[in-house]
């Protein structure tokens, strides 16, 4: 009897195959567009998560002020180099450390110029920041100890000053201090807050002390913690508070950020936003029931003479209800089905558009399927019934 | 098998209120062949309709092989209809887009026969009303009276215990009519089909063993042949 219900509704839906097709039109659209926010929206997540990591694993960052007050930071107590070497020599539990200072400077190579953030850092930079180098040579530490004038370029940097040339071995001009080119970094991408991390130049600390800074200060020291980030956070905490002379009860003078919490509250910042895109698509998702209990109605007010002789002949009101409520609900399912294939396709080339990797979660393909077939019950239910409960004479007397 | 006692059905209220049948008493046996008659509008439809089931009379009382109709509810109604009715309806009540076949087929598969069965006994009874090589036909593509004939065989075709037919032969020439006629008595007097036909003709309705003659919702007299 199912079987009998079940072909009696395709057949049903190809003898209206226009109308069914639109009728269809509102689940495809719903099912696909709850798939496809879901999709993309997990496809962002792990695009973030994924550049957080390239940021560097068990990443910390010591930077003086608090965190949270406002201008703290500009009146705290600056960092010093011996900071750096304290934590690398004292800590067990870093693995690297590397005091940092920046200066956006104007770097000349013949014709061309480019604005970009040059960095004085210390060997354990590259180290901390997962950074290794494409070609050339590191900077020794005979450099560092005595700030020669030598530097690291970023993938952007040699592309906007050197083009096509090959820059190791050149020197370029940073404001007015010459510097020669000796190692050429590989390319890391953007970073998750947008940035281009590979529009860099890296130098020797003291180099940047000497020739651009002026003061031997560090603004920041990045450290990579050996395994665990917090017990980590909290030996650099103690040895910093010691440095730095703060009583018992005062506060840190100074902040330490972990980078694996920026990338949870990121995360879960688009987890947020994904759930939230896929509870709206699945409003669209009513709609479209709501559309085929409209045409279901149309169809049985049309077919109240085949009711009733179908009735008149014996069958059953839950006969006759079970032949509408399979027809919604293939309606609608057919539509889920369709809707999951366009979401498929729709999400590959959103995806390859939005450059975010492709992360298809079965489990919201088979919820909104489920959902859908959900809605054919639900809004086949009433016209269904109507149906049903249609009085035969009444109905044979229709025209 | 079949006692209406005192029955009356009045459609629509008040001063729009028609009086369709009044004090109908009617027994029919098992095995009997009817013939109701009478002019149009003098209830003859509306009698057929509560004795198959499909409305119920205003006062009165149905009993269908000793049990009250007017308590059976609406499923247990119809599945009378399912196991002991075969009706030609006076407006044939075909499935429009529907082959004739499927047609005839339609109340099997209520009964939840097996398709194979189904089908010999669809064809078998197609042939019994001459319309074998019509079966892949849709109604708009039958004359009237292959239409009817298409009706008669859909009755037919589950060997019900009761025939209402109404008006079976309207639409069919007088040879027709006889051929027809002919089954139908011979399903009579062979199975015991118990016939109850609504017809104009009197040489249809001498077909029968009794005839009922209706007039103005009210049954004039009984005449047995
Ligand atoms: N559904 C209905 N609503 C109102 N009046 C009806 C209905 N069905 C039949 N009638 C009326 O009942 C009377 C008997 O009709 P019917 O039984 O069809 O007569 P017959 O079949 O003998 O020609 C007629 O006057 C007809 O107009
Ligand atoms: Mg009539």
């Amino acid at each position: 009897m199912w079987w009998s219900a079940l072909s009696l509704a395709l057949r049903e839906i190809r003898r209206n195959l226009l109308r069914s097709t639109l009728t269809m039109l509102g689940i495809i659209i719903g099912v696909a567009a709850v798939i496809i926010m879901v999709t993309i929206g997990n496809g962002t997540t792990a695009k973030i998560s994924a550049q957080i990591e390239s940021l560097g694993s068990n990443m910390l960052i010591l930077r003086p002020g608090q965190r949270f007050l406002r201008g703290s930071r500009a009146a705290a107590k600056p960092l010093e180099a011996s900071d750096a070497e304290a934590l690398r020599r004292e800590l067990p539990s870093v693995a690297a450390a590397a005091g940092i200072t920046n200066k956006a400077v104007t770097v000349v190579y013949g014709n061309n110029n480019w604005t970009t953030s040059v960095s004085g850092t210390e060997n354990d930079y590259l180290i901390v920041r997962k950074w290794s180098l494409a070609r050339g040579r590191l900077i020794s530490d005979g450099e560092q100890r005595a700030g020669a004038s030598v530097c690291l370029l970023g993938a952007t940097v040699q592309r906007e000053l050197f083009g096509n040339l090959d820059p190791l071995g050149e020197t370029i001009r940073l404001g007015k201090i010459a510097c020669e080119v000796i190692g050429l970094l590989v390319t890391k991408g953007q970073s998750a807050m947008g940035s281009d991390q590979d529009d860099a130049i890296l130098m020797p600390l003291r180099a940047h002390w000497r020739l651009i800074s002026g003061q031997q200060k560090v603004s920041h020291i990045y450290l990579s913690a050996r395994d665990d980030t917090s017990k980590t956070q909290r030996d650099v905490a103690l040895l910093m508070r010691e440095r730095r002379h703060i009583g018992p009860s005062d506060a840190d003078d100074f902040s330490i950020i972990d980078m694996k919490e920026i990338a949870k509250t990121m995360t879960g910042t688009t987890e947020i936003m994904t759930s939230l895109l896929g509870a709206v698509a699945a409003v669209s998702l009513i709609v479209g029931g709501i559309g085929i209990m409209n045409i279901m109605l149309v169809s049985v007010t049309e077919r109240t003479r085949e009711i009733g002789i179908r009735l008149a002949i014996g069958a059953l009101e839950r006969e006759v209800q079970r032949q509408f409520l399979v027809e919604a609900v293939v309606l609608s399912s057919v539509g889920g089905i369709a809707g999951i294939l366009l979401a498929l396709i729709a999400s590959y080339f959103i995806a390859g558009a939005l450059q975010v990797p492709l992360v298809f979660d079965s489990s919201i393909i088979l919820l909104a399927f489920v959902f859908s077939a959900v809605v054919g019950v639900v809004f086949g239910y009433v016209p269904a019934r109507k149906a049903a409960r249609l009085d035969p004479i009444e109905a044979l007397r229709h025209e | 098998m079949i006692e209406l006692q005192q029955l009356s059905k009045t459609y629509g209220k008040g001063v729009a209120a028609v009086e369709a049948l009044r004090d109908v008493n009617l027994s029919v046996h098992a095995g009997e062949f009817i013939a109701m008659m009478g002019p149009s509008g003098s209830g003859k439809s509306t009698c057929m309709n509560i004795l198959g089931f499909l409305d119920n009379p205003s006062q009165g009382c149905y009993r269908f092989q000793d049990s009250a109709v007017e308590t059976l509810s609406r499923n247990q109604r119809a599945l009378l209809r399912r196991h002991f009715i075969g009706f030609v309806f006076q407006g044939f009540n075909l499935l429009a887009r529907t082959t004739a076949l499927e047609n005839v087929e339609l109340p099997l598969i209520y009964r939840r026969m097996p398709r194979a069965e189904r089908y010999v006994r669809a064809m078998a009874a197609m042939a019994a009303v001459g319309l074998d090589g019509r079966e892949g036909h849709t109604p708009a593509e039958l004359s009237g009276g292959q239409q009817q004939r298409v009706a008669i065989a859909r009755a037919l075709v589950t060997d019900p215990a009761l025939l209402l037919a109404d008006e079976p032969t309207g639409n069919l020439d007088s040879a027709r009519g006889h051929e027809i006629m002919a089954l139908l008595a011979r399903l009579n007097q062979e199975r015991g089909l118990t016939i109850i036909m609504v017809t104009h003709e009197a040489d249809i309705a001498a077909y029968a063993s009794r005839v009922v003659q209706f007039h103005d919702g009210h049954i004039q007299n009984e005449v047995c042949n």
